[in-house]
């Protein structure tokens, strides 16, 4: 279980959230123009890192806002959280 | 491929049986060899799998017995079976809903029913059929579509009324917050012992020559002009005509290493055990609707299984949100579990694929090969998986059941749905 900073809200645990996997991925802008591949690769393809990875969650059981958070996949901690259109933050310095 | 290793020299393997067993009771059990050897790796090998689990054994038993490649290794990170095999819930079944499916995973029932005399280890397969329980009239709607399918695929399954189920399963709450009105029964499913799995493989494709190399994670791929010629690993480089990768909720790491990605999300899949107590459950009862699935172990315990979090981790401990919303609904259904304390939970990582249908396929590198996707249910799949992907390695061509779950189907769009069949 991990305690989630809500960037609207602050901090509350994570079973108010609902999660919604890599943040960050771009929908082609003219999907008419695009090939199999690259569509494919934008609807099924992930980086799925072991380590530090952007993602999405939504504060399904508070405020309903969407934002991305910074979360080592490795150990489930926390580096940041940040609401969309922000800059992205830079990785944590892996201790 | 240069001709298979002999064992000249060496003590002939043993053969497991009744006789050996009182052979050996006489010499006080003093004489049992070790059931597979530990050797350094050599140089290079016709063909590498990377991961010792189940599938990956399976995969190179399969190659030393059925295929004419002669030098196998297997280079396992930690400890044989010590990732997924050892942390599911040894449920096997074969009641899939498509067509492609009820092949792959049809093979692998098959091969299920001949596998403890075929590698003369007991895996201690026991088919007392799996019931899927239906709690609304969508649920009834869903078991009768895959009974219908079922049937045109040639594999026995049965409808049930409440009065069969609750005279099968004595001690489930009928009439509870999720009523039981019927339930879809496969009466060849079942559980095995998932320990037995791998080291039934490990050995029996040890004494046909493969080596297998444990603490030998793979770091990195050798790769000259999109061709594979070996792995980097902790103990060096190894050379290998073909590698095989079969790294459940690792792939997209290794997928990484050899420089391309897999459709894959790794998550954490939760699973119990409770204490021990005399046999009271002797059928294997799952309910995908509130993803609660409970079997009892040769030795008593309750194996209690749960959907997976749905959020990328690679921890093995998943979240306590969802072991409470896999008790909350095990104590409705079996209202006795709630005396029962519970041994142990820990979390397996699959690799789900969006389709949930596993990916067994060739690379964008040539000579790799990838077998992964299995997501939440791998181990009933072992010994199809990895019969399927050995032929597959060694003719250079998939095998005709695996064709259809090449990764290129996340390009054509020919997807092999069992998430809307099944949804969990």
């Amino acid at each position: 279980m991990f305690i989630i900073d809500c960037p609207w809200c602050g901090a509350r645990d994570q079973s108010e959230f609902s999660t919604h996997g890599e943040a960050h991925i771009v929908r082609p802008e003219d999907p008419e123009t695009v090939d199999d591949t690259e569509w494919g690769q934008y609807v099924f393809y992930r980086n799925n890192v072991k380590g530090w990875y952007r993602e999405r969650w939504m504060h399904a059981f508070g405020c309903r806002r969407w934002f991305n958070v910074l979360r080592n996949t490795a150990s489930d901690a926390i580096a940041t959280t940040y609401v969309p259109g922000a800059p992205r933050p830079s990785l944590p310095e892996d201790t | 491929m240069s001709a298979k290793p002999n064992r000249v020299g060496k003590k002939p393997p043993q053969k497991y049986s009744i006789f050996s067993l009182a052979h050996q009771a006489m010499q006080k059990h003093t004489g049992w060899q070790a059931a597979w050897r530990s050797p350094e790796p050599q140089a290079e090998y016709d063909v590498i799998i990377v991961g010792g689990g189940g599938h990956g054994l399976a995969t190179a038993y399969y190659l030393a017995k059925e295929t004419n490649v002669g030098r196998i290794a297997v280079l396992e990170k930690g400890w044989l079976a010590g990732g997924n095999t050892a942390r599911n819930t040894t449920i096997i079944r074969s009641n899939y809903l498509c067509d492609e499916s009820a092949k792959l995973y049809g093979h692998a029932h098959q091969l299920w029913e001949g596998l403890s005399q075929d590698i003369n280890y007991n895996v201690m397969f026991s088919p007392r059929g799996v019931l899927m329980l239906s709690h609304n009239v969508h649920d009834q709607q869903v078991a009768a579509r895959h009974f219908h399918a079922l049937h045109l695929n040639g594999i026995e399954s049965h409808l049930l009324g409440p009065e069969e189920i609750q005279e099968k399963v004595p001690l489930l709450n009928m009439h509870g917050r999720y009523p039981v009105l019927g339930g879809l029964y496969q009466p060849r499913a079942g559980n095995a012992h998932h320990n037995a799995l791998a080291w039934g493989y490990a050995r029996a494709a040890d004494q046909m020559g493969v080596d297998i190399i444990e603490n030998c994670g793979v770091t990195g791929f050798m790769i000259k002009n999109g061709v594979v010629k070996g792995v980097k690993t902790v103990k060096g480089v190894i050379r290998a005509s073909k590698v095989g990768v079969v790294a459940a909720g690792h792939s997209s790491v290794l997928a990484e290493m050899a420089g391309f990605k897999m459709p894959l999300e790794s998550m954490p899949l939760q699973a119990f055990v409770s204490e021990p107590v005399k046999p009271c459950f002797n059928t294997v009862v799952m309910s995908n609707s509130v993803h609660v699935y409970m079997s009892q172990s040769d030795k008593g315990e309750l194996v209690i299984g749960a959907g997976s979090d749905n959020y990328v981790s690679y921890t093995q401990r998943g979240s306590f949100d969802l072991t409470d919303c896999t008790i909350s609904p095990l104590i409705e259904l079996y209202p006795f579990v709630s005396r029962l304390r519970m041994l142990r939970q820990w979390a397996g990582i699959v690799d789900i694929t969006k389709d949930r249908s596993p990916i067994i396929t060739k690379t964008p590198i040539e000579n790799l090969y990838f077998n992964c996707g299995w997501g939440t249910g791998g181990f009933k799949a072992t010994p199809g998986s990895g019969h399927v992907f050995a032929h597959s390695i060694a003719a250079g061509e998939m095998h005709k059941i695996a064709v259809p779950f090449g990764m290129d189907r996340f390009t054509t769009g020919a997807l092999i749905n069992e998430a809307a069949a099944v949804m969990h």
